[in-house]
């Protein structure tokens, strides 16, 4: 079985083309629409690699970032962050709060295949 | 008069030939002698009633102490070089308005219309940077965009892909291509409705509160009973909607300066302190008559934000460190929303505004309620909440945002929608 990643993203369109495009290389994709859930998601499935939005309902990504970054079993856990702000500040607050790589909407579909198989070493 | 034409400058001149302490000519003049030291070092403008009972403390005619249009002037072109950071010849700018009034005037209209427009600009960068119509808007349009860039990818490039999926990602393709479609529309139609005459960078509340600052939220003429002054000043104001505005809103303040006069005023203050209760039963008014006259003092710094029955902000008057949000609702956690939902009660409280820095405030909230027309019809809530700074001590502050959208605070019970910024995360 390949490397397990955890998608939390809202738009269930993006949701699914993800998936798709993770799955068809070789990757074990769970999805999450709720913010709120992740932390506890992450705890239970130990992910390899999280990708998550940054504007997501019932918990921001950065606050996810920061509550993973503060915990003993995930501070470095890989994360990559896609959003739809790309400004400098967006960036360097995601850089901050402890994202591995930011990945800006829209994305090519090989861009996000290459950076998850980097962030865990493939 | 040898020396300086501006009024304050006179007046410490006059002081200090007649052996007086600024307390006493303060005192018997009914003023603070804080105030006094403002006027004095012309930083603050006396017109009217404080200039006569400076004059009469002082055992003079109120023209040999007053400026007159041209230290109006000079004020002004000396504000012009400060803003400027220029080396000008300071010692020469009476001198100047005197030999040339006309080319004085005109630098002075400019540096006024100059910081009337760097208003606009810093209203539209923050438009641009906290607008949530148009920040989500575009929010939706990308997200849209990557949803028909990601799934167009895979069917593009997927050759065996299985008819099922294939159906199932052309069917999320054309829903994706529909959504992007209204989206784009959304924010073509608020783009063109931003470049309206009238409607563009800023909003009508935002002109007159430019306009206000540019005052330094002090309208000397108010004090002085002559409102109509200021009719050509409003007319200058870029949309008919901010003319009405400011028109109500002088209009306001000329009923608040009658009912409070500014020497009385002081003189309450001093005596009571700027308790609004015990000012408002001394004049026997309305409490949200003290709130905006409290907010309007030369000298003090208090902010002061005003809202309807909705809760919609009305009018604000800032203070550094307290966000007020200029589009959207503000943080529902607000004393003046407590007070909006207890009216005629008095709402004290600490609060401490998130941020990089939090800082802490104290504030006072009132909520007043009118009765429109008959008995029995239309009943109007108007909150208001007055602002200063204040340490509190090892007291308990109440933890408050600006709003939702960039307000950082985690666990937070009121919130409403996710936080775009990073500050405390």
């Amino acid at each position: 079985m390949g490397q397990h990643v955890l998608l939390i993203e809202d738009e269930p369109n993006i949701a699914e083309a993800i998936r798709f495009v993770l799955a068809r290389d070789g990757w074990q994709v769970s999805v999450l629409a709720d913010g709120a859930l992740a932390v506890a998601e992450v705890s239970r499935l130990r992910p390899d690699l999280v990708i998550l939005d940054l504007m997501l309902p019932g918990k921001s990504g950065l606050e996810i970032v920061a509550q993973l970054r503060a915990a003993p079993g995930t501070q470095s856990l890989p994360v990559m962050m896609l959003t739809a702000k790309g400004l400098a500040r967006d960036r360097d607050a995601a850089l901050a709060a402890g994202v591995s790589v930011f990945i800006t909407k829209p994305f090519a579909n090989a861009d996000i295949v290459a950076q998850a198989r980097a962030m865990v070493g493939l | 008069m040898p020396g300086t034409a501006l009024t304050g400058s006179r007046i410490r001149e006059q002081r200090s030939q007649q052996g007086l302490r600024q307390a006493d000519l303060a005192l018997q003049a009914g003023i603070s002698a804080s105030y006094l030291n403002l006027i004095e070092h012309n930083r603050r403008r006396v017109t009217g009633d404080v200039l006569a009972r400076l004059a009469q403390a002082l055992g003079l005619a109120v023209d040999v102490l007053e400026a007159g249009a041209q230290g109006a002037l000079v004020e002004d072109l000396r504000s012009a070089a400060a803003a400027a950071d220029s080396d000008v010849e300071l010692d020469r700018l009476e001198e100047f308005a005197g030999r040339y009034p006309g080319w004085a005037g005109l630098v002075a209209a400019q540096y006024r219309r100059g910081a009337v427009l760097e208003r606009s600009v810093e209203a539209l960068n923050d438009r641009m940077t906290h607008d949530p119509h148009l920040s989500a808007t575009l929010h939706e349009v990308l997200s849209a965009l990557s949803s028909v860039r990601a799934t167009a990818g895979i069917l593009a490039e997927t050759e065996d892909l299985e008819a099922g999926q294939r159906a199932r990602f052309q069917g999320n393709l054309q829903q994706d291509a529909e959504r992007l479609a209204v989206s784009a529309g959304a924010l073509v139609a608020y783009l063109d409705g931003s470049e309206r005459p009238n409607e563009g960078t800023t909003a009508p509340q935002e002109e007159l509160e430019a306009w206000l600052a540019v005052w330094g939220w002090h309208l000397g003429d108010v004090e002085a009973g002559n409102a109509t002054a200021l009719e050509a000043e409003i007319l200058g104001l870029p949309s008919p909607g901010a003319r009405v505005l400011a028109r109500a809103w002088v209009g306001q303040a000329v009923r608040d300066a009658k009912a409070l006069p500014l020497a009385a005023f002081l003189a309450a203050l001093v005596e009571f302190g700027p308790d609004p209760a015990l000012l408002a039963q001394r004049f026997q008014v309305g409490m949200l008559v003290v709130f905006r006259r409290l907010a309007m003092l030369p000298g003090f710094r208090f902010g002061l934000v005003v809202c309807d029955g909705s809760g919609t902000v009305t009018y604000r008057k800032p203070i550094d460190g307290f966000m007020v949000p200029r589009f959207g609702a503000a943080c529902p956690l607000w004393p003046i929303y407590t007070a909006l939902s207890r009216p005629m009660s008095a709402v004290s409280a600490l609060v401490e505004m998130a941020g990089r820095v939090p800082q802490r405030f104290g504030v006072r909230a009132f909520c007043q309620v009118t009765q429109a027309g008959e008995f029995g019809g239309m009943e109007l809530r108007e909150a208001a909440m007055l602002i200063w700074p204040e340490a509190g001590g090892d007291a308990t502050a109440l933890a408050v945002g600006s709003t939702c959208r960039v307000c950082a605070r985690g666990g937070c019970a009121a919130r409403r929608e996710p936080s775009i910024l990073a500050e405390g995360v």
